[in-house]
């Protein structure tokens, strides 16, 4: 294996690196070879996404990189900001699940990251009100979670990472459990903030299309143990709108990623 | 216009038919509980039956009221006991089970004697702890041993079962253990340690009762439990029952109020507490 997985290593500047894999594998307990050995590089403010079968080891390779899980071998770096700013956090994290507190409040759902680094209350809410307003959540603040639909769950999720102000986001199938009119409308404010807020993110998702509507490189994994298998670069008129779904470069590059997605799934048993 | 009516109609007819259904569900318990005291004073009247083999409801009551000086004492007193011994049960079941959460060797040590000490029968412990405790500490103490442990084993579960990507999220936003334990594990676990104490409750009057009636033959209680002795010693039958009634009413009062309190506290968003509907 080593065809377009093999990243030429002099391609980009390091202080351009926003996260950089290299040589990582990861073995559970179990025994179970979930990763690697996977390269990775992803450059600040890149929009990337991570395709590919259920087990190939796209969630844990996200995991690896929020330092939730550490690597069995090889090394992960992450890009810290120059200046830690107070309540900052340089990675967000958004999970399948919503995953917020049952107990608590859209608002206290959001608060968690700035309470957790004892912000001040006072400065906390600025930036809470921002990140509401940010996912258009500003009249649901008090609302429990129970109380919304999947989508505003999402949004509120999608809120707490963004309080913090993270220079990366890493952001595992956040979608996959929406319905998909709901799924193409966070698709799209998902863009927008990109756009405005010039983020690096790092998407893992197993739908073809989304991957290609959302990102600049979709990078196409096999599974058992999990490597990267083709690097795909979208390039198409910014900023893309709903057109870009139904236009025929769209069209395009999907097959492309489909066909790159084929063999891993060929020698499984069906889906 | 028609086929629009329909449902209607039919949700209205539901609603109505378990408005019904709940009418009943209080009336039916009621109106057994009227039948079996007429059935019982009807028995006893009947067949001349005399008031210390079996007392007519008619005569209990009375007998309530007329030892109500003395009847209200004991109750209070039961009360008491069974408080402290339910405070001690919960502060001592959520307590242990914080340490045993912290401490992994803390819990493989002592485990087995929160084990030991709930399957072991109170009212064969009561007798040896009232000769080495004070006859009112050792009561507290019964009330404790079999309230403490439903809120140590439900705490415990409840701290164990914490949502994994919340804890994940927790360590990615560098938590300590103590914001883990105050922001996740004491919320995730509220509606685990309410069930617990609602259990403890029940329990904690049984223990004070079996403890009472165990020190009752010592002699120097006035405790429900021991008017029970006590009247019956002196075939008082009709008080005897008059302070059963008591201790029945406080245990249902006991568990009302802990699941109210449990109903409030978790009604903006544990399934348990919500109706049926959303």
């Amino acid at each position: 294996m080593t065809g377009p997985a093999a990243l030429d290593e002099t391609r980009y500047d390091a202080s351009d690196l926003a996260v950089s894999l290299r040589g990582v594998t990861k073995v559970y307990d179990s025994g179970v070879v979930a990763l690697g050995p996977m390269d990775l590089e992803v450059r600040k403010g890149e929009f990337v996404s991570l395709v590919g079968p259920s087990g190939c080891g796209k969630s844990t390779a996200l995991r690896l990189i929020a330092g939730l899980n550490a690597p069995t071998s090889g090394t992960v770096r992450v890009s810290r900001p120059a200046i830690e700013v107070s309540g900052g956090h340089s990675v967000g994290f958004v999970f399948q699940e919503p995953t917020l507190m049952p107990w608590a409040s859209v608002r206290e759902n959001v608060r968690l990251p700035l309470k957790l680094a004892h912000l001040r209350p006072a400065e906390a809410d600025a930036r809470i009100d921002a990140a509401l307003a940010q996912m258009g959540l500003a009249e649901f603040a008090d609302a429990y979670p129970r109380e919304l639909s999947g989508g505003m769950k999402m949004r509120a999720s999608l809120a707490r990472a963004l309080v913090t102000d993270p220079d990366i986001l890493l952001m595992d199938e956040p979608f996959a459990a929406l319905d998909e009119i709901t799924r193409f409308r966070l698709n799209n404010d998902l863009l927008a903030l990109w756009r405005d807020l010039r983020k690096t993110v790092i998407f893992v998702t197993h739908s073809v299309f989304e991957s290609v509507y959302l990102s600049q490189r979709v990078i196409v994994m096999t599974s058992r143990p999990g490597r990267l298998s083709a690097e795909i670069a979208i390039q198409t008129a910014e900023p893309r709108t709903d057109d870009f779904r139904t236009s025929v470069d769209y069209a395009a590059y999907c097959r492309e990623v489909s066909k790159a997605l084929a063999p891993s799934y060929s020698g499984q048993p069906g889906p | 216009m028609n086929s629009l009516q329909t449902p209607l109609v039919a949700a209205g007819q539901a609603r109505s038919d378990s408005h019904t259904l709940r009418l009943v569900r209080i009336l039916l318990p009621v109106a057994v509980l009227a039948a079996g005291i007429a059935a019982w004073e009807l028995v006893v009247r009947l067949n001349n039956i005399p008031p210390y083999v079996l007392p007519a409801p008619s005569a209990v009551f009375v007998t309530l009221v007329a030892d109500w000086p003395v009847l209200s004492q004991s109750l209070l007193t039961t009360l008491l006991t069974t408080l402290e011994g339910f405070a001690a049960a919960a502060i001592g079941g959520v307590a242990l089970a914080l340490v045993f959460n912290q401490s992994k060797w803390l819990e493989y040590s002592l485990f087995p004697y929160a084990v030991i000490l709930q399957v072991t029968p109170v009212i064969a412990i009561a007798p040896l702890l009232l000769i080495y405790l004070p006859q009112q500490t050792a009561v507290v103490v019964c009330a404790w041993i079999v309230g403490f442990f439903p809120v140590l084993s439900n705490t415990t579960l409840g701290l164990n079962s914490v949502d994994r990507n919340l804890a994940g999220l927790f360590q990615l936003y560098g938590a300590s253990r103590l914001q883990t334990l105050r922001y996740l594990k004491l919320p995730a676990a509220l509606p685990f340690i309410l069930g617990g104490l609602r259990i403890a409750g029940g329990l904690s009057l049984i223990g004070a009762v079996v403890a009472e009636i165990a020190a009752g033959s010592a002699g120097a209680g006035s405790g429900l439990a021991y008017r029970i002795a006590e009247s019956g010693y002196r075939l008082n039958i009709p008080r005897m029952f008059a302070a059963l009634l008591l201790l029945s009413a406080a245990g249902i009062v006991i568990y009302g109020l802990l699941a109210l309190t449990s109903h409030l506290v978790l009604r903006r968003w544990h399934e348990s507490a919500l109706g049926k509907e959303n």
